[in-house]
């Protein structure tokens, strides 16, 4: 083989090797992206069900309610502007989530808007909120002045 | 009156950094010798002064001295001694100020071991190094100062994140930073060597054991934070493609690719270019992997403060190496031949095959790693890249990678014969299966396919490493360290990947609900949960749970996980009760209280997940080794550089000796 030849085999290899990459990498991003709503999305309708996607905003007080045999539990998620989902799980919750306080879930929606979860993330720091739940919660196209209630992070 | 010294030293740092990164390359460039000779002394220099500064700051948080904002904001006089050192790195100025530490002590050691390098070329190295330097010094003076002091002094300070109060922890990021800025050598090299224009076998030989100690240290530094995850965050888990821990991956996966890529450049004059890119990639990353763990641009359990301020000068300074580098390289690339042919069968597409999947993988990762901040950043959307998507795609690429692995250590330079090779292969090859098919089947519940081909990927591996050594046909001790290096890493990565898919695989994780004297049975365990008491430790106090553990009545073990507060408004830890083993680790931790006397709990039955660190500790030895082979020495004691044809030479012998084997 000459040294042409050789650098041709080369490119077509990278070029097949390439190809192969992208169409792996759109397949693994396909089915594992989770997109992020806020409660007042999924009202609306614009989450769609059944399918894996991650819920942001705070944990309403006094919503969450234990089993008393197993670790079935169920919280309510809001927006602190009326709009609330109410989370379903079985798992152990993380060490920082409180009521009041930011989480973000990751799972499904049933079809009358209940959420099944997988996973419960809370902050990992008792100064940090998660940027996106900040952004979330604030994003809302609600005036201003309805914002003000005091929300500690 | 002690954090002014370190301030002042930092400032004298700066300065001598400046100097440092000025003059030497501007004498090579003028052939001025004095200025070419400054750069051992002022590499020297800024050893010294980056050393007062952190001693200063050691100093204040030993003395507990709060005028110090950084020091207030992290430590107080309960904690224990060996965290109030660890706390000088727990949080964002302290760290860079290690950073900038370790920067300077790689710099004086390459000073230090210059001997048999051309003075010029080591005044662009040191100088290289120098600006580094100085663009981290400009950070931290400009941005992050850690002596800035704090009025009025409060009479107690805050406390270090609970997090960190661990002893893994409290060595994870230097040794992480070891590899980080490790990297800058052989950056710094790379550049060097673009600058004169030359890239010869001399460059790659040196950089070589540089950049193995260097990927030693950040082999260690993730495989601490790896373990510490696993038994500090309560979840059990032990890697989660958290978008920092990707970060440190990317760097670690290129530097890879370099070691041994380097090798095809020092011994056969090929993948000159490559070579020179991925030293660049390599520490590119590194910063990357900074910037993205300091701008806060990530959601994760390292992003703890987030300044945009920093962030934007990161990422400028990121910009400004990469852009530099990059345009230096798109310069001096053309003229870089390769005169090393190879065909299609040899050690050189061995390595080729590594180097690639290794930059396939790295891309994936940083891919999904940035992604959602493209994403993001775009208004499309908050997304999140799940671990599935890293799992789907790491397994092909590593199927490649170790089959390649096999082979690979067993090709010849240049050409090679496939009947040969397999021929030497082929009762590996079978035994390799056989193990496949029996240790499933022998000793697990059941048999799987993805188990079966981890543990025929690790076994095929870890027994081509052997046979290779036993080809050598030499005494064992008599073996170069670095024949012995590559066999050792190899076999670690072997008992990484047993590890990772036999605990993967095999794992029985379950959350439960226990009331004071109930028993949960789980993969022949019988765990009982005898409630929960109240401890008080130095600065936290715990609830601290038994729980016996037996087997078909005889007693396992007793564990004690503990539910830890360290106050003042920090979060509640989770302390795992692990009992460890070669074959099994039995996890118990602590959920959260459901009433009276029940509790929430999680118990985990996990087959051999310590060979996922044992694997790391051999890799990390076998770099070592490879690294201090006498090789490296003497070429420096000779002093010459190796024409080409010599560097053949060199290669032919080393086939001739595998031949005779």
């Amino acid at each position: 083989m000459t040294a042409r030849h050789k650098r041709i085999v080369f490119i077509i290899l990278g070029l097949c090797a390439v190809a192969a990459a992208s169409m792996m990498i759109t397949q693994a991003m396909k089915s594992n992206l989770a997109y992020l709503y806020a409660p007042e999305a999924v009202l609306a309708g614009e989450a769609p069900k059944d399918r894996l996607i991650r819920l942001g905003g705070l944990v309403k007080k006094d919503s969450l309610v234990r089993s008393q045999t197993s670790l079935d539990l169920s919280f309510v998620l809001t927006d602190n502007r009326g709009h609330e989902i109410t989370v379903n799980y079985n798992k152990i919750l993380p060490d920082l989530f409180k009521e009041e306080q930011s989480a973000v879930v990751k799972g499904k929606l049933t079809a009358d808007n209940q959420f099944m979860a997988e996973e419960v993330l809370a902050k990992h720091d008792a100064e940090y909120m998660p940027p996106e739940v900040k952004d979330v919660l604030e994003q809302e196209h609600t005036p201003k002045a309805d914002a003000k209630q005091e929300v500690k992070y | 009156m002690i954090p002014e010294i370190g301030h002042f030293a930092l400032v004298l740092a700066l300065v001598i950094a400046l100097v440092q990164s000025v003059f030497p390359i501007l004498g090579t460039v003028t052939n001025n010798a004095q200025w070419v000779a400054m750069a051992k002394p002022t590499a020297r220099a800024q050893l010294l002064f980056m050393s007062i500064a952190f001693a200063c700051l050691v100093i204040s948080f030993l003395d507990s001295d709060f005028s110090v904002r950084y020091v207030a904001n992290n430590s107080n006089t309960l904690m224990p001694t060996i965290y109030k050192v660890s706390a000088v790195w727990g949080a964002h100025e302290g760290s860079l100020l290690l950073w900038g530490l370790i920067l300077s002590v790689w710099a004086a050691l390459v000073s230090i071991f210059s001997k048999g390098i051309s003075a010029v070329m080591l005044a662009r190295v040191l100088s290289v190094m120098g600006m580094i330097g100085v663009g981290f010094l400009l950070f931290m003076l400009l941005t992050s100062n850690p002596f800035e002091r704090l009025f009025p002094i409060p009479a107690e300070g805050r406390t270090l994140n609970p997090l960190l109060q661990d002893p893994g922890l409290a060595i994870h990021p230097p040794m992480l930073y070891m590899g980080y800025v490790g990297f800058s050598v052989a950056f710094a090299f790379a550049i060097a060597a673009m600058l004169g224009g030359k890239l010869d076998a001399a460059w790659a030989r040196w950089a070589r054991p540089w950049t193995n100690v260097a990927w030693v240290f950040l082999t260690i530094g993730i495989a601490l934070g790896s373990w510490w995850a696993y038994y500090e965050l309560g979840w059990g888990g032990w890697w989660f493609w958290d978008p920092v821990e990707n970060a440190s991956l990317m760097p670690w996966l290129v530097g890879t690719a370099l070691i041994h890529s380097l090798a095809v450049s020092e011994k056969r004059a090929a993948f000159k270019s490559w070579t020179v890119l991925l030293a660049i990639f390599a520490f590119s990353l590194s910063l990357l992997g900074t910037f993205l763990v300091r701008s806060g641009v990530l959601t994760s359990v390292h992003a703890f403060a987030s300044d945009p301020e920093r962030g934007l000068f990161i990422l400028i300074f990121l910009v400004l190496v990469v852009g530099s580098s990059l345009v230096l390289y798109a310069i001096r690339a053309p003229k870089l031949r390769s005169t090393g042919t190879f065909s299609v069968i040899s050690r050189e597409v061995g390595l080729l095959v590594n180097n690639v999947v290794l930059v396939a993988m790295t891309a994936t990762v940083l891919l999904g790693t940035l992604y959602p901040l493209f994403i993001d950043a775009l208004g499309m959307g908050k997304i999140s890249v799940g671990p599935p998507y890293f799992n789907t795609l790491s397994l092909p690429l590593g199927i490649v990678l170790f089959s390649a692995m096999g082979f690979g250590l067993f090709l010849r330079w240049k050409k090679d014969k496939p009947e040969r090779l397999f021929a030497k292969v082929r009762w590996v090859l079978l035994l390799a299966l056989i193990i496949a098919f029996l240790v499933p089947i022998l000793f697990m519940e059941s048999f799987t396919v993805k188990a079966a081909l981890g543990v025929f990927l690790a076994s095929w591996v870890s027994l081509t490493a052997l046979l290779w050594v036993q080809e050598q046909g030499r005494s064992p001790f008599k073996l170069p360290l670095a024949i012995w290096g590559a066999a050792i890493a190899h076999i670690g990565m072997a008992v990484t990947v047993a590890g990772i898919s036999l605990t993967s695989m095999y794992s029985v994780e379950k959350d439960v609900r226990l009331d004071k004297g109930e028993t949960y049975e789980m993969a022949g365990y019988l765990f009982a949960f005898n409630g929960v008491e109240k401890v008080q430790g130095p600065n936290y106090i715990a609830q601290r749970g038994e729980i016996v553990i037996t087997r078909k009545g005889e007693a396992i073990a007793t564990l004690h996980p503990e539910k830890r507060n360290y106050g003042q408004g920090t979060m509640p830890m989770t302390e795992a009760g692990i009992d460890g083993g070669f074959f099994r680790d039995l996890f118990v931790a602590l959920g959260e209280p459901l009433g009276e006397q029940a509790w929430s709990l999680r118990l985990y039955h996990k087959p051999v997940v310590n060979w996922i660190w044992l694997g790391a500790a051999l890799m990390s030895l076998g770099g070592f080794l490879a690294a201090f082979d006498k090789r490296y020495r003497m070429v420096r004691r000779r002093s010459q550089k190796l024409t080409p044809k010599q560097s053949d030479a060199l290669a032919a012998t080393a086939t001739k000796q595998e031949v005779t084997a």
